[in-house]
């Protein structure tokens, strides 16, 4: 009886041992060099994965700011986390984070349901993907939004939401992280990551290259590339029908002036966008 | 104002409540025959399973917000699948959680109709073998409960009397080949009568439900071990054509290996999974302790579906065939 | 004779072929055409006339500019009255040119009458020169340039040539009908590609389900030496072509390839008639057959249709009762497109109007998908559309490429068989639209 038991227990220590010698031969075989730092700063990061700071993700990204020097540092940006987490990880590596700008996706186009009424039934797939290859739109704009949602859809911060009103998605631009899954998304382009500078945005919320009489059949708010906006600042574009506005554009009086220049009510001016960050 | 839509504009009449009545009236031959063999206790088993399998389908979907999808049907067809699993004796409280283990367990926890990755029906009724293996292997003789015949008693299986036939002994001195064929045998409900159930393969077959590859591989390559085991020992125990005719293979063979959630889209896929079902109900008949295997077979090979599906593609027009 | 199909997948559609009893009567004349520049693939057409300027039936409108263009005749004879653009149907704005009616006046160097015309010469170049300036495209439905397709690359070799007589699509009678009354003429023409492309023989693909003009044609083929009738079954999509080459030869056209890659030159029936016309009868392509029909049309027609001619006109003209229909489709009801604007004109591609009634036209509503693999089985190019539907929603681009997305003909038949209602077709567009996106 006794002998049994002690036959036992020799038998599963001497699995143990054995066990732990293979487990121990082969964690130092297979060991992967990695500096401690990565895995901390991996930790701080917002685990999203999404590929907005142009790494393969988290991972690659933490590798990146370890390995960084503190000039290469100063470029360094997640836009998901945003400011907090690049401080946080540079106190952790005892340099000074880089003064990253806040941005978030805008939508260049103001096509609601009232400003562009229907003027089709699309009966298919609810997806502006599948519209987007058997019309042009349902106003009749080849370029407007398609209303049915594909950005939300791909938006895993939850910053876009469907109007119900107009039918047009709309930024929550304190959720926005500027990560860029909706500019991909949209089989139209309509999404730009614009940069929030001085607390205010200015757009023209069109992108109709149609000539201004037939983008209006379509849409009362359509850019008509009349050049009002021009007159005011030079370095306004106006290509193809259509004025663009660089993001360089800062000042909020000039944001002003701009959206009220235009006769269309086209440029889109917003102030106060970021309280007491 | 014209429509606009994405192509095609027109769709087949085909829809998934259509293919599960027809799946229905390829199982009530089989229905037919177990209430003419085990008289209205078959009727109270089969209504109790269908009863709670809907019902469980209802009430767990709407807690799930998966939807009421009771109207497709697929309820129903696990409902009747089970019952035909089951000695016609079982107790009804037996069938309800058996019931409730198919359709909750192994059907809405996945995420309801075309998620699930084991067959439903097979869950609940391996659940009640292992549970309550007494009632599950309580074996009644045909016509036990017919209006007039009040004379009930116990019948051993086939498969479990040829289990402890001794070499020499045959099968066909204690139940006849016609007898297995229509079913007039013990067993449980679905399962004893052959023919019903091939006359429901062939209505599954002419409404172009389900292709044959499944059942035909999964019994002849099941057939061929048994016959290569009858030739090397001689033992009629191993007697291929009785094998074939009792026990649940014909009904798992055509109802439960052929459902399309849990079985592989390609032909190829199809063939590797029917076969890998055959051979593991051959060893588990004649290896293992149990007298039936199909059921633990479907459930093993269930699980290797995925893995199936992604080994056995579809051949790509164009990529050149090897 | 026994009947030949593809290897992979295909489905079976109830073909409503009610028109294909009815001979093809010409439409009366519009008042008023609009033709676009751009009846084809490729770069439009440069527009060679004025505002103002009298035009015969006839007169060269608009001159291909490039290789992969197409000449564009006047349909009508009267007045250039604007050059503007239109809506196209589905709402994109296209280039046409409107032209108002007066009388019906032809240019002289047409041979309109019935006469056979057997001669054919022997000058290879300037017989695909007079396709070329004829402005003859790929009248199936794809409107590729026909002169591009039968002058063959350097380096490569033409072994076969495919005549395609197949309607796979439902509803559509259009072939069905040329290839019963003009038979010899579809012959004369096959013999003409036969000369340009080198090749002795030629095999005139049709579908069983066209009894007369089979027998027609093999009749007619038995004073034809190397021009032969080949019955194929009558499953859709056989009329694609990398079916129908698959059918006819066995052969497969790698992906991203051309049939000329594998030794086999497609051409649709009324391409090649439209050939002869232009070859022996110094006829351009200026009209084309095309079936008005539908579920809920019990007048179904074939027209012969000048270019141009409003859809709006042809539909008054068969007397449809308009309140009654859902949806308008330009070509066949698996593949065609549907337009919301009714004054879009019928151009070189159009085979058909299908019009379906309200109650047929709304999709129906998606259910969970079972599993049941009859998309996988329906495909017949091999692909799994659950999968690639699947891959959609995960965004996953390595797994669309694995998938093959990019090999999808969007014959539709995926979405078609499906018993869950899933419009597979549409995660299949999403799939090849996101691959081919940065």
């Amino acid at each position: 009886m006794v002998s049994a038991i002690l036959f036992n227990i020799l038998i599963l220590s001497g699995l143990a041992v054995l066990a732990a010698i293979v487990l121990y031969w082969a964690s130092q075989k297979f060991a992967v060099q990695e500096s401690p730092l990565v895995g901390q700063i991996y930790e701080i990061l917002p685990h999203a994965n999404c590929g907005a700071c142009g790494r393969a993700g988290c991972q690659d990204f933490a590798s990146i700011c370890a390995n960084a020097s503190a000039e290469e540092f100063q470029n360094l940006n997640c836009p998901v986390g945003g400011r907090k987490v690049m401080e946080k990880i540079a106190t952790l590596k005892g340099v000074q984070a880089g003064e990253a700008e806040r941005k978030c996706a805008v939508l260049r186009c103001n096509g609601s349901c009232q400003n562009a009424p229907d003027k089709v039934v699309y009966t298919g797939m609810k997806s502006c993907r599948a519209a987007h290859s058997v019309m042009s739109g349902r106003s009749g704009c080849p370029n407007g939004c398609l209303r049915m949602g594909d950005c939300v859809q791909v938006c895993q911060y939850g910053a876009l939401s469907l109007d119900k009103e107009t039918g047009l998605p709309v930024v929550d631009y304190k959720k926005c992280t500027s990560c860029g899954a909706c500019v991909k998304r949209c089989p139209r382009g309509l999404f730009e990551i614009r940069p929030i500078q001085e607390n205010m945005q200015v757009y023209v919320a069109c992108r109709n290259q149609q000539k201004g009489a037939v983008a209006r059949k379509n849409c009362k708010v359509a850019c008509i590339a009349c050049g009002k906006c021009r007159q005011i600042n030079d370095t306004i574009s106006i290509e193809n029908n259509l004025s663009y506005i660089p993001p360089s554009i800062s000042a909020p009086e000039e944001g002003e002036k701009l959206a009220a220049s235009c006769p269309v009510k086209a440029i889109h001016f917003r102030q106060n966008m970021i309280e007491g960050d | 104002m014209y429509k606009i839509s994405t192509t095609p504009h027109i769709n087949s009449k085909q829809t998934t409540q259509k293919i599960m009545r027809d799946v229905i009236v390829a199982l009530s031959p089989a229905i037919f025959s177990a209430l003419v063999i085990f008289g209205y206790r078959a009727l109270i088993v089969l209504i109790t399973s269908i009863t709670s399998c809907v019902f469980f389908e209802y009430v767990i979907g709407k807690k799930l917000k998966l939807g009421n999808t009771t109207n497709d049907l697929s309820a129903v067809i696990t409902g009747i699948l089970l019952a035909l699993n089951l000695p016609a004796t079982m107790p009804i409280w037996m069938i309800i959680i058996g019931s409730f283990m198919a359709i909750g367990v192994a059907k809405m926890a996945f995420g309801g109709i075309g998620k699930n990755i084991f067959n439903p029906a097979l869950v609940g009724r391996v659940f009640l073998f292992i549970s309550f293996p007494v009632q599950m292997t309580y074996w009644i003789k045909p016509h036990s409960f017919d209006f007039f015949n009040i004379d009930a008693g116990t019948a051993a299986t086939p498969l479990k009397t040829m289990k402890n036939l001794d070499i020499g002994e045959s099968l066909s001195s204690l139940t006849s080949y016609w007898d297995l064929f229509i079913g007039n045998i013990g067993g449980s409900m679905g399962e004893t009568s052959a023919l019903a159930i091939l006359i429901g393969f062939v209505w599954l077959l002419k409404q172009h439900i389900i292709r044959w590859h499944i059942p035909v591989y999964f019994v002849g390559s099941f057939a061929i071990c048994m016959m290569i085991t009858h030739w090397i020992t001689g033992n009629s125990q191993y007697d291929v054509l009785a094998h074939i005719l009792s026990g649940g293979l014909m009904l798992g063979a055509v109802f439960m290996a052929t459902d399309y959630t849990t079985s592989p889209m390609t032909k190829k896929g199809k063939i590797v999974f029917a076969v890998g079902c055959g051979v593991l109900t051959y060893i588990i008949r004649v290896f293992g302790s149990y007298p039936e295997g199909v059921s633990f077979a479907i459930l093993i090979m269930n699980a290797w579906v995925p893995l199936i599906d992604k080994y056995c593609p579809q051949y790509v027009y164009g990529t050149g065939r090897k | 004779m026994k009947t030949k199909t593809f290897s992979i997948g295909g489905i079976h559609i109830s073909k409503h072929k009610s028109s294909a009893q009815i001979p093809v009567e010409e439409l009366a004349l519009p008042d008023i055409v609009h033709i676009p520049v751009k009846q084809h693939i490729g770069t439009p057409a440069k527009i060679k006339v004025k505002i103002g300027d009298k035009v015969k039936v006839g007169t060269l409108l608009a001159e291909a500019d490039g290789i992969i263009s197409a000449n564009v005749f006047s349909s009508i004879s009267g007045e250039v009255k604007k050059i503007e653009e239109i809506n196209d149907g589905k709402g994109w704005l296209v280039t046409v040119i409107t032209i108002e009616r007066e009388g019906d006046e032809f240019e002289p160097y047409m041979d309109l009458s019935d006469d056979l015309m057997t001669d054919i010469s022997d000058d290879k170049e300037a017989l695909r020169q007079v396709i070329r300036s004829a402005g003859i495209v790929g009248m199936g439905g794809a409107g590729f340039p026909t002169a591009v397709k039968t002058s063959i690359p350097e380096g490569k070799k033409a072994d076969t040539l495919i005549i395609n007589g197949i309607e796979c699509e439902p509803y559509l009678t259009a072939d069905s009908r040329l290839m019963e009354e003009k038979a010899e003429q579809i012959i004369i023409g096959v013999r003409i590609l036969n000369k340009i492309l080198g090749i002795q023989n030629a095999i005139i693909a049709i579908d069983e389900n066209k009894p007369r003009a089979i027998a027609k044609l093999t009749q007619i083929t038995k004073r034809y030496v190397g021009v032969n009738v080949r019955v194929c079954k009558s499953i859709y999509p056989q009329g694609g072509e990398k079916q129908l080459i698959n059918t006819i030869t066995e052969r497969e056209v790698p992906s991203g390839m051309l049939p000329i890659d594998v030794g086999c030159v497609v051409q649709n029936v009324a391409t090649v008639y439209a050939i002869y016309e232009a070859v022996q009868k110094h006829i351009p392509l200026f009209r084309r057959i095309l079936t008005v029909s539908g579920d809920m049309n019990d007048n179904p027609r074939n027209y012969l249709v000048r270019v141009g001619t409003p859809i709006s006109f042809v539909l008054k003209q068969n007397k449809v009762d308009m309140e009654k229909v859902g949806k308008v489709i330009i070509g066949g009801p698996m593949m065609g497109q549907t337009i919301a604007a009714l004054d879009a004109p019928v151009t070189k591609m159009t085979s058909g109007i299908i019009l379906l009634s309200k109650e047929t036209s709304d999709k129906p509503e998606s259910t969970s998908c079972i599993r049941c693999g009859k998309c996988v089985d329906a495909c017949p190019m091999g692909l799994m559309p659950l999968n690639i539907r699947q891959a959609v929603n995960e965004n996953n681009k390595e797994e669309l490429r694995l998938l093959h997305v990019q090999d999808c003909v969007q014959c539709g038949s995926c979405s078609f068989v499906c018993p869950a209602k899933i419009p597979l077709l549409d995660f299949c567009k999403i799939g090849k639209f996101e691959l081919s996106r940065k």
